[in-house]
C-alpha cells in the first residue's frame, strides 16, 4: 500500500482511456441548435476502471474514520454506524423509489417514514415530527422559521430577537440572522449553566426566542431548564432546542417534558446514519402544540384508508413550506429508521446510559492523568471538556498541540477550541460504543503526551509525524488559494490555463 | 446489548472509578420531575436477520414500475464501484475534514470534485456543496444579493418555467430577508422564456436574475440572448442547470459575452439513485472575484510544514463556526458522501461517458415523443427539448397516468399541479437506462389506459 503518494485523478489521466463498460453505446449525434451546444470537451478524468477504483480506494485509506480509529469529536456523536442500517437503505425498491411516484407505489417507503417520525415523537415528546430539513443547520433554520410564523400569524411582529447562550454551536446565531432576527447573547455562569439573572434582563417584548442545547456544549445539563422555559414563555417568547446532544439524554428526558417548543434532531449523530465525511445529514423537527400548522411540508400522514399520504401545503395552509425540492433525506431516514428499530425501545436508554457512563469515565482517568477539567464539580454528560490553560502557560501545549499529536497515536482529535469561552479546550465525546479498552487507550496516550511535553514540546510542535501530511500553512493557502486543478502545460510543467472549454 | 460492547466486569470498573453505585447515578443532575416516561412508540428491538426481513417486505412493496418520471430527479446507470467506494467505512464513516492531516483522502476528494464540476459548468471556483439543488438556488439568490452592492432593491428575477418546487423552496429560506421575487412567464407555445417578458423590466434596478437550462419543461432557453440582457443592465445571472446536459451544451461560464456570476443545480444526475427524493447534494460553481461571497466549505490546495502538497477547509472565516452570526450562511454538515459517490462517478464516465449518457437521453425520450405522436399524442411546446418533454394527454390525463401505473409504468409528472394552464400535460423523461422494449411498453399501457 503506498498512501504517500498524492497525483490527483486528472494526473493519472491519459487522453483516449476510458472505463467503457460504463458508456452506453453511441448515438445518432443531436439537434440541439448549434448555439447551444458545447463547443469542447469539459475535461472530466480520462481512466480506466481499475485506475479508478484504485485511485479513490487509497484515497479512503488516507482518513480517519470510526471504522478505523476512535474519534471522540465532541458535539458530532461519532459513534459505531451499524452496516445493515446502510445495506438496507440500499435496497433496490427503495434506491429505484421516484420522489414523485404516486401514492399506490409508495406505501412501504411511507409506512416506514410515518412510524419513524412516530418514534421520534415519542424520544423527543414532542406533538409532530417533519423529516423534511436535510440537515442540522436547516433543522435549525425551520425552527426558528416556525417560531417567527406563529408571532406574525398573532400580529406579535415587533419581536426581533432570538437570545442564544455564548456557548452556542455557530449555527445557532447564523440561524437567526437567516430568518431575519437579531441576535442577543447571554454568558454562561461559573457552574456552566445559563446566567439566569443575565436571562432576566435579556427577555422582554422584543424577545421571539432561545436557541439552547441541553445538556449545552459544555458538557453538563442545565439543571434549571423549567424554571428558564417560564422566564423566556413568561416574557412571550418560546424555546428552541438544539438536538446536537440528544445522545445524552435518550429515552432518560424529553425536550418536549423540559417545555421547549419546537427541536431539531441530528439524525446523523445520535441515530447513527453516519456522518459521510461531512454529510448528509437530517434535521428532523418536532414540534410542540403551538406551532404545530407551521410544520415544514412535506410529512407523512395517514390517508383515512388504512395507508399513508404526504401532506402538502393543502393540509397545512398556515406551512413553512418547503424546505428541498423534494423530501428530504430519505436515504437517510431510512438508516434511521433501522438503527431505531435494531436498537428498540431499551436500546434507545441503553444509548444516553452508555454513552454518559463512558464519558465520566474518561473524565475520571483523565484527570488522574494530570489534565484539568473544565467542570469538574459536575457531571460530565455525554461529553465533556479539558482545559489546557495550565500546560500551554507552563510547558507550551496547546489544545491544538494535542489534537495533532494524537493523530500520531492513532486517535482522532477531539473537538479543538469550542465551546469558545473556555480557554485551549478539547471537548471529548466518546460515545456508547467504544469499550473500556479503546478508553484506557487513549487516556495511556494522553499521559504519554503531557509527559513527552515536559522533556520534548517541539516534538510536539512539528506533529503530526506519521501521517501523509505534516501540519499545514493554512494562511498560505487562503491567501494563493488554489481550489481547481489547472493542468500544468507541456513544455515548462508550470501551471496555464487548461485547453478545452474557454470558462 | 446490540452495538455496546461492555461486561459487566467493565461496568463495575468503571463505575467504581467514578465514584457512583450505578449507572442510574450519572443522572442525577436531572430533576426527578422532568424524568420520561416509559417510551410507547418504540417497540421492542429486531435483530439484523429480522430487521432485514421488514425491511425487504417494505422495499418490495412498492414494486419496481418502469420509472418516466424526471421533474428533477433523473433515473441513470450508476457504475457499481461508486457506492461500493463511496461506502468504504473510512469515507462512510469520517466527520466533516476539520483535522486536515487525518482526512486527505476527503480533501482531495473534494478538491478534484471541485475541479470537475467548475471544468463542467465552465466556472472558476465551487464549494464542497450544498444540500440539494433547490436549497442551492436559494443560497445562490443571497449571495447574489452579497455580490450586487450596486443594487438597493433586493429585487430577483424568476422564471416561471423554472421548477415549481425549487420557486416554493427559495420562497421559504429567504422569504425572512426581505427579498423580492418577480416571476417571469414564459411563453405558452414555445414553453421558453421570451426576451420580450423581460422588457417591464428593462430599467428597473434588478438585482439579479435566474436562468434555466433546460427549463423545467425540458426546453431549452436561448440563454445567450437572456445572459446577455442581463449583461447590458450589469445584472448578476444566476444559472440552474442539469449537469448532464453540460456534456451537449454549453457551460453557464461561457453564455452571453462573458458568461454568468454563479451556476447552481441537482447533482443527482451525476450518481446518486433517485432513493424518494435525497440524500442528493446542491453544486455551486462561481467566478473566483466572488469566492467569498460564496457559502459551504471549500477546499484549497496547501503546503506542508515539509513543503508537501495536501488540501485544507480553507476560507473558512466566511463560515458559521467562525463568523457565527456574520457567517455567509448557516450551513455546517453539507452532502459530503454523495459528492463522493459523484466524484468517482464523473471520474469513471469521463467526457465520452457522460457525453454518451447525454447522448442517449435526448435520443430515447426523443424517440418516446415520435412514437407517441404516431399515436396522436403531441408535446405541448414547440420549443427544442434535451432529455424531458410535456406531453399533451388532454382531459383524463390523471386517471390515464395511474391505470398506467397499475399496469406498471409511471408516466410522468402531472403538470396541473403546478401549471393551471398545462392541466392534462405529462412531464415525462427517458433517459439512457431504457430499451426499445420500455419505450414500446410506455406507448403500449398509454393507449390501454386511454381505452380503459
Amino acid at each position: 500500500m503506498n498512501t504517500t503518494e498524492n497525483h490527483l485523478i486528472f494526473e493519472r489521466s491519459r487522453a483516449g482511456r476510458s472505463a467503457v463498460a460504463q458508456a452506453p453505446r453511441a448515438h445518432a449525434t443531436t439537434a440541439i441548435p448549434a448555439n447551444l451546444q458545447r463547443k469542447s470537451a469539459p475535461g472530466l478524468p480520462a481512466a480506466s476502471e481499475l485506475d479508478v477504483v484504485r485511485h479513490y480506494t487509497r484515497l479512503s485509506q488516507k482518513n480517519f474514520s470510526i471504522d478505523t480509529e476512535f474519534y471522540p469529536l465532541g458535539s458530532c456523536t461519532m459513534k459505531y454506524n451499524p452496516r445493515a442500517c446502510n445495506s438496507l437503505a440500499m435496497l433496490p425498491g427503495f434506491l429505484n423509489r421516484h420522489p414523485h411516484a404516486p401514492a399506490s407505489h409508495s406505501q412501504g417507503f411511507l409506512h416506514t417514514m410515518f412510524e419513524l417520525q412516530e418514534m421520534l415523537k415519542d424520544v423527543t415528546g414532542m406533538k409532530a415530527v417533519s423529516l423534511a430539513p436535510m440537515a442540522g443547520a436547516q433543522g435549525e433554520y425551520t425552527g426558528v422559521a416556525m417560531i417567527r410564523a406563529y408571532h406574525d400569524a398573532r400580529g406579535d411582529s415587533e419581536r426581533r430577537e432570538i437570545i442564544v447562550p455564548d456557548a452556542a454551536h455557530g449555527t445557532n446565531p447564523a440561524t437567526a440572522i437567516m430568518c431575519g432576527y437579531e441576535v442577543r447573547e447571554i454568558p454562561t455562569d461559573a457552574s456552566g449553566d445559563v446566567n439566569l439573572e443575565a436571562l432576566k434582563e435579556a427577555v422582554g417584548p422584543q424577545t421571539a426566542g432561545i436557541m439552547l442545547t441541553n445538556p449545552s456544549t459544555v458538557g453538563v445539563f442545565e439543571r434549571r431548564i423549567s424554571e428558564i422555559a417560564k422566564i423566556v414563555h413568561d416574557a412571550g417568547g418560546l424555546l428552541y432546542y438544539d438536538g446536537a446532544n440528544l445522545n445524552a439524554i435518550l429515552g432518560k428526558v424529553r425536550p418536549g417534558d423540559m417545555g421547549f417548543d419546537v427541536i431539531h434532531m441530528n439524525l446523523h449523530k445520535t441515530f447513527s446514519t453516519p456522518h459521510g465525511g461531512g454529510g448528509p445529514g437530517s434535521g428532523a423537527v418536532g414540534v410542540g402544540e403551538r406551532l404545530l400548522p407551521y410544520l415544514p411540508v412535506p410529512h407523512v400522514i395517514e390517508n383515512g384508508e388504512g395507508g399513508y399520504r404526504f401532506a402538502t401545503e393543502t393540509d397545512y395552509p398556515e406551512t413553512i413550506g418547503r424546505l428541498s425540492a423534494f423530501a428530504g433525506n430519505a436515504g437517510v431516514l431510512l438508516r434511521a429508521y433501522v438503527y431505531m428499530r435494531m436498537l428498540g425501545r431499551e436500546g434507545m436508554q441503553r444509548v444516553s446510559e452508555f454513552a454518559t457512563l463512558n464519558a465520566n469515565y474518561l473524565a475520571r482517568e483523565l484527570e488522574s492523568a494530570g489534565f484539568d477539567l473544565a467542570y469538574p464539580e459536575r457531571r460530565a454528560t455525554h461529553e465533556f471538556i479539558v482545559t489546557l490553560k495550565k500546560q500551554a502557560k507552563e510547558l507550551g501545549l496547546t489544545a491544538g498541540d494535542v489534537a495533532k499529536r494524537l493523530l500520531d497515536h492513532g486517535y482522532h482529535a477531539p473537538t479543538t477550541y469550542f465551546p469558545l469561552l473556555v480557554p485551549e479546550c478539547l471537548l471529548v465525546e466518546p460515545t456508547e460504543t467504544e469499550s473500556k479498552e479503546t478508553l484506557d487507550g487513549f487516556v495511556e496516550a494522553m499521559a504519554a503526551i503531557l509527559e513527552e511535553a515536559g522533556r520534548d514540546i517541539d516534538t510536539i510542535k512539528a506533529s503530526p509525524h506519521n501521517l501523509p501530511n505534516r501540519r499545514f500553512n493554512e494562511v498560505a493557502a487562503a491567501k494563493a488559494l488554489d481550489v481547481v486543478y489547472q493542468e500544468p502545460s507541456a513544455e515548462e510543467g508550470e501551471p496555464a490555463p487548461r485547453t478545452g472549454t474557454s470558462g | 446489548m446490540p452495538f455496546i460492547p461492555h461486561t459487566e466486569e467493565d461496568i463495575r470498573a468503571m463505575l467504581d472509578r467514578i465514584g457512583a453505585d450505578s449507572i442510574e447515578d450519572l443522572f442525577d443532575e436531572i430533576p426527578k420531575e422532568l424524568r420520561a416516561p416509559a417510551l410507547e412508540k418504540v417497540p421492542e428491538g429486531l435483530n439484523e436477520m429480522a430487521i432485514s426481513r421488514l425491511m425487504q417486505e417494505r422495499a418490495a412493496r412498492d414494486g419496481m414500475a418502469s420509472n418516466f418520471i424526471g421533474a428533477g430527479a433523473y433515473e441513470h446507470h450508476i457504475p457499481a464501484a461508486v457506492w461500493q467506494i463511496a461506502t468504504r467505512g473510512e469515507f462512510y464513516s469520517a466527520y466533516t475534514p476539520y483535522q486536515a492531516e487525518a482526512s486527505q483522502g476527503t480533501l482531495q476528494l473534494i478538491y478534484e470534485y471541485q475541479t470537475m464540476i467548475s471544468r463542467l459548468t465552465g466556472m472558476e471556483a465551487s464549494n464542497a456543496s450544498l444540500y440539494d439543488g433547490a436549497s442551492a438556488l436559494a443560497e445562490a439568490v443571497l449571495m447574489a444579493v452579497r455580490v450586487n452592492r450596486r443594487s438597493k432593491s433586493k429585487k430577483v428575477l424568476v422564471p416561471g418555467a423554472l421548477h415549481p418546487d425549487y420557486r416554493r423552496v427559495i420562497h421559504t429560506l429567504i422569504g425572512n430577508q426581505g427579498i423580492e421575487l418577480v416571476e417571469i412567464p414564459f411563453d405558452e407555445t414555445s414553453g421558453q422564456t421570451p426576451l420580450e417578458a423581460l422588457a417591464p423590466f428593462a430599467d428597473d434596478d434588478v438585482t439579479a436574475m435566474i436562468i434555466t437550462q433546460p427549463n423545467f419543461f425540458g426546453i431549452l432557453e436561448d440563454v445567450d440572448a437572456l445572459t446577455g440582457w442581463a449583461e447590458q443592465r450589469e445584472i448578476p445571472v444566476i444559472a440552474v442547470v442539469n449537469p448532464v446536459s453540460l456534456a451537449l451544451l454549453k457551460p453557464p461560464g461561457e453564455w452571453g459575452e462573458n458568461g454568468v456570476d454563479i451556476v447552481v443545480g441537482e447533482g443527482q444526475p451525476l450518481g446518486a439513485p433517485l432513493s424518494s427524493g435525497g440524500p442528493y447534494f446542491g453544486f455551486m460553481t462561481t467566478r473566483k472575484k466572488h469566492i467569498r461571497q460564496m457559502p459551504g466549505r471549500i477546499v484549497g490546495r496547501a503546503e506542508d510544514a515539509d513543503g508537501k502538497p495536501g488540501y485544507v477547509l480553507t476560507l473558512q472565516a466566511r463560515e458559521q463556526h467562525i463568523r457565527r452570526s456574520k457567517a455567509t450562511s448557516n450551513i455546517c454538515t453539507n452532502q459530503g458522501l454523495v459528492v463522493t459517490a459523484a466524484t468517482i462517478h464523473m471520474s469513471m464516465l469521463g467526457d465520452e461517458g457522460l457525453t454518451r449518457v447525454a447522448e442517449a437521453c435526448y435520443a430515447n425520450t426523443h424517440a418516446l415523443v415520435e412514437k407517441l405522436a404516431a399515436k396522436g399524442i403531441k408535446p405541448r411546446f414547440t420549443g427544442e427539448y434535451f432529455h424531458e418533454v410535456a406531453l399533451d394527454f388532454g382531459g383524463d390525463a390523471a386517471s390515464r397516468v395511474q391505470a398506467m401505473a397499475d399496469a406498471g409504468v409511471l408516466a410522468g409528472y402531472q403538470l396541473g399541479r403546478d401549471y393551471a394552464q398545462l392541466d392534462g400535460c405529462v412531464l415525462a423523461c427517458a433517459t439512457e437506462t431504457k430499451t426499445d422494449a420500455d419505450l414500446e411498453q410506455y406507448v403500449t399501457t398509454c393507449e390501454q389506459a386511454k381505452a380503459a
